[in-house]
């Protein structure tokens, strides 16, 4: 019998029936609820007469539809309705709710990973597609819609079809200017936005190794543009340092039991995958999207693909809905086009690594005349230690705007718009039509990629701003 | 609990552009609410259906005749890919499609249509292209046949294609099954995992921390 893959080991611990041959009834050990779904999930559980099967195990925060100006001025009237069904709702629940302007607050797949309520070998769901942000941490862990939502609340059990394994081997050294964010772009363009459908994939590999967390979190969290709606780090000695003494971590005596059990969660070195996909890093270039799929993307010094050199004719008129939509020229270099925004945040791309980062390229600079670029950190926590080491100061000097932690305009349901044909590049997870606004034209890119370009006024190779 | 789902002979309007998400299927700004049911339909495929000035956009194939009665959709490769909105399926079953017909769909998009009785079928590229060109060849005038029971789709030129779907999800269609009410007959299950659990991994279930402890 070949060995079990870290999916499986972790799936077969959640069996609780076993349905058919490819379906189980698994238990669900941690869900998460936010502004834009909670309360409609608790509500709908209530109008069924039905009651929160776990309250413990579900933690709720509002950051979809919650405005991240300072003091959340300009919140919609709606947005402050979610917020008040979900105070509400979570407190005639016990369900545990971090809520604005206190420690715990913050985008989910943030505050999951940061309070430790994320850990390896749990599963973990939320109504959200990027929920695989917390298999970075080794969690079996995956976005649903509202009814299954409503499933987990009411049974804290989920019916789940056991996907397929794909293994995304990351092998070699990162070069310099080239970030977590650039390798998960690079093998979304190597196999495309549909080459993980039906899969979970374990991303492993020396790459994978040397990262730390929150760079495996960025990793995680584009598996479901590349379709797979799971996607998973093994734990290892990183992991555990990471853990240790996050508030909801295990501690004491528990502490090394889980530690114990952590450690057998690892593929078996004889364990088969239905694919695998190796990735040199050592010739990944940042990366920057010229589309309206994550699958359009180049290397920064790249040329936007000329749709008069497809000989396939799909492909060709796929390449010209998007290039009319961005409003680009085929066979132009993408470095250089010119931009008006810049977003740096998301649960992509706003932890405090990907501010440092972004710092770090954005220090003593000066945004470009008619460039926005706003810094949204992905929570509360995060916010007060970029404050604490002087994060905000070095950003609002370079003329970026310091904002309050939230999903903010990664999916723009906060009034938070891209305008109308105007151009941002973004450290978030889609490019897609209309997702920064309706008519928004996003480029997806690395923090320190992003910070270049606001500096630049432009699409701009990090590597060439001499730091 | 979901409509059951058995035969439907319909109008089918192929939308035939990759990679169509569900962000294009619904805006975001439609799902912002706990009363947005019921109100969605018209707000399908938005940015596709109408110019900017909010008049309908007369190229939009849903904005023609026939397929403006539409039941069933026939799609580009990844259909339905990345948010998990539900409120894509609400808003396509406002609009009234009850089957989707594509060589390949989002996961949690393929999910969520079982979730509402709206059945997605998975069949080779070629077929549905074949498919979309047998459509398109009468104008939309030939109806698309589906039978769930006996898994077979009916192309207007005739033509009969099966298809694979998995049993437990065919039989939840057919029956209009509610799985929460299902898995609740197996509470006792539940439980007795969880009292297992506890014993195995007792740091899943001791969450309750003080609140001095939240500040990372």
């Amino acid at each position: 019998m070949p060995g079990r893959s870290l999916l499986e080991k972790i799936w077969d611990q959640h069996v609780i029936a076993r349905l058919s041959e490819d379906t189980d009834l698994l238990h669900i050990d941690r869900h998460l609820l936010h502004d834009l779904g909670g309360s409609r999930g608790l509500l709908d559980l209530k109008s069924r007469g039905l009651k929160v099967h776990n309250p413990e195990l579900t933690f709720a925060t509002p950051d979809h539809a919650l405005s991240t100006a300072p003091g959340r001025a300009g919140t919609s009237k709606i947005g402050m309705e979610l917020l008040a069904a979900l105070r509400v709702e979570t407190a005639a629940s016990g369900i545990t709710l971090f809520d604005v302007d206190q420690p715990g607050q913050g985008i989910v797949h943030v505050i999951g990973p940061e309070l430790g309520l994320s850990l390896p070998g749990a599963t973990i769901v939320c109504g959200d597609s990027h929920t695989c942000t917390h298999g970075g941490l080794g969690a079996l862990a995956f976005g649903i819609g509202s009814s299954e939502l409503t499933h987990v609340l009411a049974t804290q059990a989920l019916i789940q079809k056991r996907p397929k394994t794909l293994r995304a081997r990351f092998e070699g050294r990162l070069p310099l200017g080239v970030t977590a964010k650039d390798m998960i772009l690079a093998l979304i363009g190597h196999i495309g936005a549909a080459g993980g459908t039906g899969y979970a994939v374990e991303y492993a590999g020396s790459a994978i190794r040397a990262l730390p967390i929150e760079g495996r979190l960025t990793i995680c969290n584009l598996s479901i543009e590349l379709g797979a709606k799971m996607g998973m780090v093994a734990p290892d000695e990183t992991t555990f340092e990471f853990l240790r003494g996050r508030p909801y971590a295990p501690q004491g005596e528990m502490w090394d039991l889980a530690v114990k059990a952590w450690r057998e969660l690892p593929s078996d070195p004889d364990a088969v995958f239905d694919r695998e996909v190796v990735i040199d890093v050592e010739k990944i270039i940042p990366q920057v999207t010229w589309g309206i799929s994550p699958e359009h993307v180049v290397g920064v010094d790249g040329v936007i693909p000329d749709p008069k050199a497809v000989d396939d004719p799909a492909r060709r008129a796929a390449i010209e809905t998007a290039l009319e939509y961005m409003g680009l020229q085929g066979g132009a270099p993408i470095a250089g086009t010119p931009i008006d925004w810049v977003f740096i945040g998301s649960c992509t791309n706003s932890r405090l690594s990907d501010l440092r980062a972004a710092a770090e390229v954005a220090r003593g600079r000066k945004v470009a005349a008619g460039v926005r670029a706003w810094v949204v950190p992905g929570s509360e926590n995060v916010k007060r230690e970029a404050v604490a080491e002087g994060l905000d100061k070095i950003f609002i000097e370079a003329g970026f705007e310091w904002r309050e932690p939230g999903c903010s305009m990664c999916l723009a349901a906060n009034g938070e718009v891209v305008g109308p044909g105007q151009r941002s590049v973004s450290t978030s997870n889609r490019n897609f039509v209309g997702r920064q606004g309706p008519r928004a034209r996003t480029h997806l890119a690395s923090p320190a990629s992003a910070a270049a370009s606001a500096i630049a006024g432009a699409i701009a190779d990090v590597r060439m701003m001499g730091r | 609990m979901p409509k059951p789902f058995d035969k439907l002979t319909a109008t089918a309007a192929p939308i035939m552009r990759s990679n169509i998400d569900t962000d294009v299927i619904i805006r975001i700004e439609r799902l912002v609410g706990n009363g947005i049911r019921g109100t969605l339909g018209k707000w399908a495929f938005g940015s596709l259906r109408y110019l900017p000035d909010g008049s309908e956009n007369p190229d939009f194939i849903l904005n023609r005749e026939p397929y403006r009665d539409a039941e069933i959709l026939v799609t580009g490769p990844n259909f339905g890919c990345g948010s998990s909105r539900e409120g894509a399926v609400w808003s396509l079953q406002e609009r009234g499609i009850r089957a989707i017909i594509g060589s390949g769909f989002g996961d949690i998009f393929f999910a969520n249509c079982f979730q509402n009785g709206i059945l997605p079928i998975i069949i080779d590229k070629a077929m549905v292209d074949q498919l979309a060109a047998d459509i398109e060849a009468t104008q939309g005038a030939g109806k698309v046949s589906i039978d769930l029971e006996a898994q077979t789709i009916v192309s207007p030129s005739g033509a009969r294609h099966s298809f694979e779907i998995d049993p437990r999800r065919r039989e939840g269609l057919l029956k209009g099954l509610d799985e929460v009410a299902l898995t609740l007959q197996r509470d006792d299950e539940i439980h007795a995992f969880q009292t297992a659990d506890r014993t195995a991994r007792p740091w899943i279930h001791s969450t309750r921390t003080p609140a001095s402890r939240t500040s990372a």
